[in-house]
């Protein structure tokens, strides 16, 4: 007995020294939680960051195609000066913009009828409809996609079917809208259906009961308490579309070029790192106003 | 209940973001970058090493998919003892990018990489890859000339490397929609064929649309559709934002312009005789030309990496696959042509009549109408140094397709 009480005390008394150190001063414990993620933050996320904000001030020797480390603003001057690029950075915000809106008359109606209507079982059978296409890899469903809209594929064939001419689909910007708005749908669904599941039923009762119709209770209770989570729902929509280069190499046509594609060139066919980094901060930047007017409309508390 | 779902909720949401990152990451992953070379250009007059010693047991190579299909490759293996690693690449650039990462050719990572005429230049530049000793490499002498010390991969004398396969840029188009089939390259920039074109999406088609003014607009004094002076260069630009409004595609890798002609978005393009073949085989109708006066076509090197850290077995490489036989298997494979016209008797027996089908048994006059692609430099060899380089041939081709 008491044999063996002496062998596992120094064992225990030490952890309990480190449990009571811990209790005493608690700014250690959250050190201890917090050292790892945040150093993989710093290191990885906000230093390849500033490598990229770094080198979009370098350029490249024309003769060799290698990088000079001598600063200048030539990257940027030619973004601005050069109409293709903004034409290219339009393109994609607009179509980023478009996919978002789309989503959300989408996805707001499923969310309502989700949160709000559906029995548990049927909600939960939903919930594996909207998380079911993301258990298959986003490029067999961009591939499947292609050969539903083009010319001898099944959209067509439909059409004819019922006596319409073709939809000429494939290879076009709406192309892109659709497919994009289609892989990002699951990511405003849930974030809308968090919102509305969190509204009081009482707040429902309380708008029937001053009076308001149907359409009144949506558009001053529901709508105005639903906007954070759709809020929160775009910034997954709009910056994953803005961020994509597979969806416009794969189902894009002749005027589909989106930043990445540009960045993903410049970096792959001449090795003209600098310029990709310049233009890869133009979406950095839309992202950092997007957010700040995010966070304005609550959409951080929604997530 | 209702907790117990919003837990539920929680990890659904958790789990969605997690997926976008790593959708994220996966999408920064391709665009690895480089910064420093620190190697000088040209090794001066040396050619490579004198002989081939004991192999390192290894070979490591950046190649186009089947350049090293097991198929002979094997053989190769049980010869040597060089065991291969392989990564495949999807484009050129994707291979100057490897070749670049970390300087001098891969940083000691790589041995070899099947460069084609529009990267070897640049790598040979950018101080990649080193000399070559051809002397060690014997099947290199019986050649097709023309490939023994092309521009793309010879310069001031100083092999880089060993030629191996190549192949044209043809004209495809499918026969049951586009009837009289088109003859002249002149049908790529016909606006009666709007929205049934596909080109490739590569700066280096910029030469396929100077080729063509060279022959359509002589004015222009074009000679070389690789060396354009500033004139030319505007002109061909031109023809090319006008032929922008036909296209439907300008595809990214030949297997998407192959889908589009099988799916019927396109019935007429620019492509390569591999895809014809697979085409053909999946029972598209689709014919291919090489207009009479010729083509632009690719042809690809074996090139050693500056810091090759198996250089005895890349010989043994380079040495084993210009055999005639060898060359024979990896034209069938690929659907290429060897550079090795011993070749010919093998592939016939491989596969009767592919020798002619590939077009290993033209005469020289034949080759002169293929222009091989070559990247583009501003000291194009008539002492002005007034060409427009390859930096400003991809900033054209964004500004076209952009």
């Amino acid at each position: 007995m008491s044999e063996l009480a002496q062998s596992g005390a120094p064992v225990r008394s030490a952890r309990l020294r480190l449990s009571a150190e811990l209790w005493r001063r608690p700014w250690l414990k959250v050190v201890a939680l917090l050292a790892l993620p945040v150093l993989a933050f710093a290191v990885v996320y906000l230093g390849s960051l500033v490598a990229l904000f770094i080198s979009s001030f370098w350029q490249v020797d024309a003769f060799t195609g290698k990088i000079v480390h001598t600063w200048t603003f030539a990257n940027f001057s030619s973004l601005i000066h050069d109409p293709v690029y903004r034409r290219i950075a339009f393109r994609t915000i607009w179509i980023a913009a478009a996919v978002t809106v789309a989503d959300a008359i989408l996805a707001f109606p499923l969310a309502y009828f989700m949160a709000r209507l559906a029995p548990p079982r049927l909600r939960a059978l939903l919930f594996v409809l909207v998380l079911l296409p993301l258990w298959t890899s986003y490029l067999v469903r961009i591939y499947a996609w292609r050969t539903i809209l083009a010319k001898d594929g099944a959209l067509n064939w439909a059409l004819n079917g019922l006596g319409l001419p073709d939809a000429n689909l494939a290879y076009t910007n709406t192309a892109m809208w659709i497919v994009f708005s289609y892989v990002w749908l699951p990511f405003m669904v849930l974030p809308v259906y968090a919102a509305l599941e969190r509204i009081p039923d009482s707040y429902l009762e309380a708008s029937q009961d001053l009076g308001g119709r149907s359409w009144r209770t949506f558009r001053s209770v529901i709508l105005p308490l639903a906007l954070p989570g759709i809020v929160a729902g775009s910034i997954f929509t709009f910056s994953l579309t803005l961020g994509d280069f597979i969806t416009p190499a794969l189902v894009g046509g002749a005027n589909s070029q989106f930043i990445g594609n540009v960045v993903h060139s410049y970096v792959g066919i001449s090795n003209n790192v600098p310029l990709a980094a310049a233009f890869a901060v133009v979406p950095v930047i839309v992202m950092a106003v997007y957010l700040l007017v995010a966070k304005r409309l609550g959409a951080f508390e929604a997530l | 209940m209702r907790k117990q779902h919003r837990h539920v909720l929680g990890w659904a949401a958790a789990a969605l973001v997690v997926g976008a990152l790593a959708l994220v990451a996966a999408g920064c992953g391709g665009s690895s970058s480089s910064s420093s070379g620190g190697t000088t250009t040209n090794g001066g007059n040396t050619s490579g090493q004198a002989s081939i010693g004991k192999g390192e047991g290894k070979l490591n190579l950046i190649e186009w998919p089947y350049y090293s299909d097991p198929s002979f490759a094997k053989k190769f293996t049980q010869q040597t003892g060089c065991v291969i690693q392989r990564k495949d690449a999807g484009s050129s650039n994707e291979m100057v990018a490897l070749m670049r990462a970390g300087g001098g050719g891969g940083g000691g990572q790589w041995d070899l990489v099947s460069a084609s005429g529009d990267a070897s230049l640049r790598l040979i530049k950018g101080g990649d890859v080193q000399p070559v000793n051809v002397n060690l490499i014997p099947q290199w002498k019986r050649f097709i000339p023309i490939f023994k010390s092309p521009a793309h991969n010879t310069v001031d004398g100083v092999h880089y490397g060993v030629s191996v396969q190549w192949g044209p840029n043809v004209l495809l188009y499918n026969n049951t929609k586009i009837k009289p089939g088109p003859t002249n390259w002149n049908a790529l920039y016909d606006s009666k064929y709007k929205g049934q074109i596909t080109i490739p999406n590569n700066p280096i088609q910029i030469a396929d649309a100077a080729f063509y003014l060279q022959h359509s607009n002589p004015s222009l004094g074009i000679t070389d559709p690789y060396e354009l002076n500033k004139k030319q260069f505007d002109a061909t630009v031109n023809l090319l934002k006008q032929q922008k409004k036909l296209v439907k595609l300008y595809w990214n890798y030949d297997t998407d312009g192959r889908s589009a002609f099988a799916n019927g978005d396109v019935s007429l393009g620019a492509i390569w005789p591999v895809d014809t073949l697979a085409l053909q085989a999946k029972k598209v109708p689709v014919t291919e030309v090489i207009p009479k006066e010729g083509a632009t076509g690719w042809a690809d090197t074996w090139m050693l990496a500056k810091k090759a850290p198996h250089p005895n077995c890349a010989y043994k490489w380079m040495k084993y696959v210009t055999t005639p036989q060898v060359q024979a298997q990896q034209a069938l494979v690929f659907g290429e042509t060897p550079v090795n016209p011993q070749a010919c008797p093998f592939m016939n027996k491989i596969q009767a009549g592919s020798c002619a089908k590939y077009h290993l048994n033209e005469p020289l006059s034949y080759y002169n109408t293929i222009k091989f692609w070559k990247t583009p430099i501003a000291d194009c060899g008539n002492g002005k140094n007034d060409c427009m380089d390859y930096n400003a041939w991809q900033k054209a081709w964004t500004e076209i397709t952009g």
